[in-house]
Order: C-alpha cells, then structure tokens, then sequence
C-alpha cells in the first residue's frame, strides 16, 4: 500500500511542479498583429471615460458556447476599455435561462441569433421566420422592444445550421451539392446534433418533415469529432465553425429548401441600461461588431477551439488587432 | 416565508404533473412528458443498469471469491476500493466518450467499471470473514478447494456480497443519469436538455431518478436481509471488520 | 463597412495550428502551456470538498455524541442518512433547486448530506468498538462518563473516524465533480467545457484523482500523528 502511495506522492510533485513553471511562464499567444492601429483609424481607439466607473456594475451575459464566450467577451471588454465596472455571467445555458434573466435584469444584455429570438421567444413558427436576414433583425427588434429591451444592430455574420460530413463521405455519396440530393439519394445515413436537437421542430423534426430525412440521430455535441470517430456519417454544423475552412477533410451541403431561418447575432440591451451606460458607449457596442464577417468568426472560433486558447485572451487579441484597443 | 414555500409546492407539483402528463415542450411544436415517454427512458435506465451490474458481477465476484479463499488479495482488495473511489463518474464519462465513443456499450463499460469494486472489495471481505475453523474443519473432512468456495465461504459471505450489490447498484443507477452525455436516452435526457423540458422536465426526471434509486437500494436491502442467516448476524466477529479501514456494509457512492 | 480598417483580424491559415491540438491527440505541450486554466476549477473543488466534508463532521459529530447516550437515536438516523445517501446527486441538485436556487449552496446542501451516513455511522462504531474493560478501568479509575468519551473512548476511535473521514473526502470529490449541474463550478465544469479534447479531460479527471488521493494521505498522516501508540502496527 506505501508504495502505491508513494508513486502518486511523486505525480503530485510533479503536478506541483509544473503548476509552479506555468506560473512563472510566459504563455501570450503570439498572434501576430499587422501593424499599427492608431494613426489612421481616425477615432476608432476605445478611450476610457473614468466617469464611467461610477455608473453601477454592467452585467454581461453570454449563453454556453464558444462564439458566445468569444462575443461575451468582446461585449465584455469594450465595455472595460471604457471605464465600466463590468460582471461577467458568461455560461448562462439556453437561450431560456438567457432571455429570462435579460428580462428580470440579473444581466444587463447579451447577444442572441435573430432567428433564435424569433423561434424560441416570439413563437414565430420555423416556416415563417424571414428568410432575409434584415427583415428578420427587423422583426426580431420590433418584438425585443416590446419588452423595453434594445437589439442592436445586427452582425454582417450569421451562424446557421449547416449539414457537413467528412470527405470521404461526400465521395462515396458522389459528392451531392444540396442537402435534398443529399437526404434523397443515401436514406441510411446517420446526423448527429446537440441534444436538444432530437425534439425541435427548427432542427431534427423539421428536418424528418420537410427535408425527409430518414436516418438515425445521434445525440451528442461533438459535431466534427463525431465525423471524425465514425460516430455519425453527417452532423449538424455551424457555419461560424473553423473546421469547415478544412475543405481537404469536410464537405458541406448546401441549404436548398432554406429550411433554416437566418441567425445574425444582435445584442439585446435592457432600456434602461442603454440610458445609463450612454448612447456613445451603445454605438461603441455596434462598432466592434462591424467588421464580423463569417470568416472573421470562423477564425476566432479557431482560435479557441482548434488552438485551445481562452476565450477573454481570444477576444482581447480582437478588439486590439481590429485597433480598438492598444 | 409562505410565498416560496407555496412557489417550491409549485414546482415539485409541475413536475409530478410533468411525469403523468403530456405537454408541449418549451421551445414549442413537440409534445414531451408524460408516462410513455418517461417509461421509454426508465426502460433503457434500467437497462444499462441491469446490464452493467450483471457483467461487473460475473467478472468481479468469482474473481474476489477465490482471492478470497486464498487468502492473497488483501491488496488488491483495498486498492480497487481506493481508486474507485477516486475516480469521478463524470470523468469515467468523459474519458470514455472522447477515447472510445458515444452508444450502449460504451456507457455500459463505464458503469461496469464504476460496479466492480464495491463487488471485488464487499465479496473478499465476505470471505475472509468466514471462520478459519470451519474452513479448515471441511478441508480436513477432504473438500476440495473449489467445494470449500461453493459450499462454505460463499453461502457465508452472500451478506456482504449482497451489501457490494447494493452499492454496486445505487452507484450504476445514479450514474446512469448522464448517460445521455453518450448518446444513451436514459432518465438524464430531461436533464440535460433544459430547452425542450424546461425546468419542470428537469425536476420530474430527479424525482423518477431518486425514487427509483432508492427502490433499488430498498430492494437489494431486502435482498441483503433475506441471505443473512440469523446465527451469522449475531456472530459476526468485529475483529475483521476493524483490519480494512472501509465499511464493509456500504461502500461509497459514485453519482 | 464604415471606412477602410487599417488594422484588421490576423487570418490564419487552416491546417497552420497545432497539429496535436487540432487532431484531438493527447498534447503534453498543450497542457503545459495551460495548466493555469485549472487552477481556478481546482480551488473550487478543494472548496467543494473540504467544506462539505468539514460540515458533515460536525453534524455528524453532534448526533453521534447525543445517540451514544441514546441509543435508540442510531437507528432513526441511520435511516434518514441512508436515504440521502441513495438519492443521487445529480437528482438532489435539481430536488434542491426550488429551494436553494442555482449555485454552490445547493450543491452544498446535496453534498453534506451524503457526508452524514459514512461519517456518523464510522464515529458510532468506532466508540462503540471500545472494548468494555477499557470503559470499566477507565470508570472505576473515578472518571465521570462524559471524561470517559473524550479522553478515553474518542482517542480509541479515532482510526475508525479518520477511515470514515478518508471515505466521505473521497466520495466527495467524486461527486463535487457533478456539482456543475447544481450551478457550482470545480472541475467537473472544466470537464464538460470541452468533453471531447482528450488533454482536457484528462488532466481535469487526473487533477480529481490526485485530489482525492492527496487528501486521502493527509488524513491519513494526521491519523497517524494523532495516534503514536498504533504506529507499530500496520
């Protein structure tokens, strides 16, 4: 028994010791930025406003995934470089718990997908949701305010379902381009999706009835690795996903049927938070968001998902290579 | 006071309604809840339950019984102890789903690892505890090694193997709730997917978890009481007891 | 688009990232460079342990000293213990929600309460484990009943209480683990971030081993100094 002891007395040590090393270290991710940001952005640099600090805490929310640890974070940090005294309650869970402490106000805003708002809080039926993404955002805004809260303006990216698989699965199914050619000519494959994907009607049912699919789903939110083990045959993408950049390895189907409505992320601020923080801090908000394009989230998603890296550092490195910050 | 005191009424009210009752879900268009889709996940629950504690038993219990009989696994016997109670479920999980994969057989892997060692420790107790004498009175009237394991040290030790079943039991069954994790629609599905069953979903599913949980463990008690012959819960000698420093009635939980 | 942007979002090129890492191998470099990502998740789980633990030993405790005298008290609380220690946990944070909210008193509640059967019942057996001569010499050596608990019959069980503490500290890593879902962070949350990457889980689950093994020998050390007269034998 002492020997056995012994041996996890020695991995301890080691644990210790590397603790020890990583905190002495250096561990800035070299990412490189292009060159200078001050001289001509002309007023795109954030300044802090030290009137700020004593406006109360600002709460930002984010639900429980990458993108909306990376947004959180920006939302977070713009708001910092300000001088706000900022709470993060990042990992809020679904877009239920979200909204519901929007509403009550235990957070002050946080960003939410047009179509998302519209579906899951407006009860707008999948099939009627906008297809454009403006008339979305529009009515996703006109539907926030009825509940005093602000949508901002929409992001240029979206983040929609997108069906993808490996590629070596898109050869042997002669490489279809849509997903009808897809689901019509190979019945027997399998999609995996996040679990609650299994009973919504803007995912897997809509996708049995207006897609026919037919094969089997599979539970899980490993989305690539999922392809990767041969644990599904398709899965259910984001188009904001890094892996998609990987042509060589995944392939992606095209959306014929427009089945899914558009997702562009809008920050949804609680009125009277917008009066308190300020209309410049509000235009601020938008203008870190401007230049959101998908591949510019694509690469941030990179960034934390393929490379490991965290989420705040992920966002600082944003806000100061697109020179908002120094 | 009495307005959360009403409110936690509430709650637990929607949830026994949520348990007999069919509604629509909370992001709309499905209907969830309801006995036959909460027996659809009990069924599979039990299932990997059932399945998994019948493997571990097979592979663990003769294992333990002749170490047991031989008199050499004092090691091993406190060392599975140790390391399976170390190990956090949820960890077994994880490292299975991102080494090996999601489906039945991977979630019935971990939970017969999470079931083998209260059944290797509990039987090994089991049998040492049987009194040398008599051991060594049935060798000296010629029993043979094996005979001496069927017909003396097991029907002895079947209390405390019966107490390993217990934990065994209580531990896969509590661990199978997040199963779902795997791709396996257990009990935990509600749980896990707040957005479909909402809060009250959650809420119902913990009650079903829990009360079948103690049902099991209610069960096996029985059970327990049932093979222990009056002489021997008298004469239990406490001196064995005292030499392994963990309980040999219950082991602890793993969820 | 408002403007040329001079600066602008460094794009990497696909494939260009960490091999290992992006192949979801098992990544020692990865895991160096980002142990201190863990440090936050373990000091939760250190407190997700000990507090419970330390709680359940006062609880605990108290009920043991009172059913000592009545007896009758054991069973009851035995029973009543049992059954939170059948419920799981992950069940119990959710049962305990609409009362105690989302968040670490939950998941305290739901943990001490599975504290309370190993450690009462390890503290009855080890006092009433005392043999009964010691009881009589130390009686009839004109000491009142009460001196006779604390500095004879509690000395005596202590290797049996710090086996219970040892248990319930083990146990109780195990389960802080789930804690996420009672709204609590630890390293089960750090596990559940990202429950594909291999790196990750592992050193996450590793950390809760080691944890769980590092207090296992500190009991058992302290076991040790507290009892120098059990130190010849194993």
């Amino acid at each position: 028994m002492t020997s056995t002891y012994r041996k996890i007395l020695v991995a301890l040590a080691a644990l210790c010791l590397m603790f020890g090393l990583a905190a002495c270290g250096d561990d800035e991710a070299d990412s490189g930025s292009t060159g200078d940001a001050a001289t001509e952005d002309g007023g795109k640099a954030i300044t802090k406003d030290p009137a700020n600090a004593s406006k109360g805490t600002i709460a930002v929310g984010s639900k429980n995934f990458t993108e909306q640890f990376i947004l959180g974070e920006i939302y977070a940090q713009t708001l910092e470089a300000q001088g706000f005294k900022v709470r993060r309650r990042l990992n809020l869970g679904s877009e239920q718990v979200a909204y519901k402490a929007l509403k009550s106000g235990s957070i002050d805003m946080y960003p939410e997908y047009t179509g998302t708002a519209l579906t899951s809080f407006f009860k707008v039926k999948t099939a009627d949701v906008p297809k454009d993404a403006d008339e979305a955002y529009e009515q996703a805004k006109a539907e926030y305010a009825k509940n005093n809260i602000t949508a901002l303006e929409r992001t240029p990216f979206q983040n929609t379902f997108i069906i993808a698989s490996t590629k070596a699965t898109a050869d042997k199914a002669d490489n279809p381009k849509t997903v009808t050619d897809l689901f019509a000519n190979n019945p027997d494959l399998s999609i995996s999706g996040f679990p609650e994907c299994r009973q919504r009607e803007d995912c897997l049912l809509g996708l049995r009835s207006e897609y026919g699919f037919k094969g089997k789903f599979v539970s899980s939110d490993g989305k690539f690795s999922d392809l990767d083990g041969g644990q599904s045959d398709l899965t259910l993408a984001f188009s904001t996903d890094p892996q998609l950049a990987l042509t060589d390895k995944y392939a992606a189907y095209e959306d014929d049927k427009k089945f899914f409505p558009p997702y562009n992320i809008t920050l949804g601020i609680r009125n009277d938070t917008a009066e308190k923080i300020g209309q410049e801090a509000v235009d601020k908000l938008v203008a870190v968001q401007e230049n959101m394009d998908e591949e510019a989230m694509r690469e941030l998603n990179r960034r934390v998902e393929l490379e490991k890296q965290e989420p705040k550092a992920v966002a600082a490195a944003f806000l100061k290579e697109e020179g908002f910050t120094e | 006071m009495i307005a959360p005191g009403l409110a936690f009424l509430g709650d637990f009210g929607e949830a026994i309604k949520f348990i007999f009752q069919e509604r629509e879900s909370v992001s709309g268009g499905v209907q969830i809840g309801g006995i036959p889709e909460l027996a659809g996940f009990t069924a599979t629950h039990m299932y990997v339950s059932l399945a998994a504690l019948a493997i571990a038993a097979v592979l663990a219990i003769p294992l333990a019984l002749w170490l047991g009989h031989l008199g050499r696994g004092d090691f091993i016997a406190t060392a599975t102890s140790n390391v399976g109670r170390a190990v956090p479920s949820l960890a077994l999980l994880a490292f299975f789903i991102s080494f090996v994969g999601l489906g039945y057989t991977n979630v019935i892997a971990v939970l017969v690892l999470l079931a083998i060692p209260p059944l290797i420790t509990n039987t090994y107790v089991g049998v040492r505890q049987v009194d040398r004498d008599t051991v060594d009175a049935a060798r000296g009237q010629g029993l043979t090694g094996m005979e001496i394991v069927r017909k003396i040290e097991l029907p002895l030790a079947l209390p405390s193997i019966f107490a390993g079943m217990r934990t065994s039991a209580v531990n896969v069954v509590a661990t199978a709730t997040i199963a779902p994790l795997a791709n396996v629609q257990t009990l935990g599905e509600p749980i896990i997917t707040p957005q479909t069953y909402g809060f009250v979903g959650q809420l119902g599913a913990s009650i079903l978890v829990a009360v079948i949980t103690l049902l099991v463990d209610f069960l096996f008690a029985r059970l327990q009481r049932a093979v222990t012959p009056e002489g021997v819960k008298l004469a239990r000698p406490a001196k064995a007891r005292r030499r392994f420093s963990f309980p040999t009635k219950r082991s602890p939980k793993q969820a | 688009m408002i403007g040329l942007p001079i600066a602008q979002l460094q794009i990497q090129k696909p494939g260009g990232a960490d091999d290992c890492v992006s192949s979801n191998g098992f990544c020692p470099e990865w895991i160096a460079e980002n142990i201190d990502r863990y440090w936050t998740p373990l000091l939760e789980h250190v407190y997700l342990t000990v507090a419970p633990v330390a709680i359940g030993f006062a609880i605990s405790l108290a009920l043991a000293i009172m059913a000592h005298r009545r007896r009758w008290l054991t069973g009851p609380v035995i029973a009543i213990s049992g059954i939170f220690f059948a419920i799981p946990s992950v069940a119990a944070f959710f049962l305990l929600q609409p009362l105690t909210g989302l968040g670490y008193t939950t998941a305290m509640v739901a943990l001490v309460s599975y504290t309370l059967l190993i450690i009462f019942r390890n503290i009855t057996d080890g006092l009433r484990n005392v043999p009964a001569e010691t009881r009589d010499a130390a009686l009839g050596q004109g000491l009142t009943e009460r001196q006779v608990l604390y500095r004879v019959e509690f000395p005596m069980a202590v290797p049996e209480i710090m086996a219970g503490l040892r248990i319930a500290t083990s146990t109780t890593v195990g389960l802080a683990a789930l804690a996420v879902f009672a709204g609590a962070g630890g390293l089960g949350a750090e596990i559940l971030v990202d429950k594909r990457f291999k790196s990750n889980v592992v050193v996450a689950g590793g950390l809760a081993v080691l944890l769980a093994a590092a207090f296992d020998l500190m009991i058992l050390g302290a076991q040790r100094a507290m009892t120098p007269w059990r130190r010849s034998r194993a």
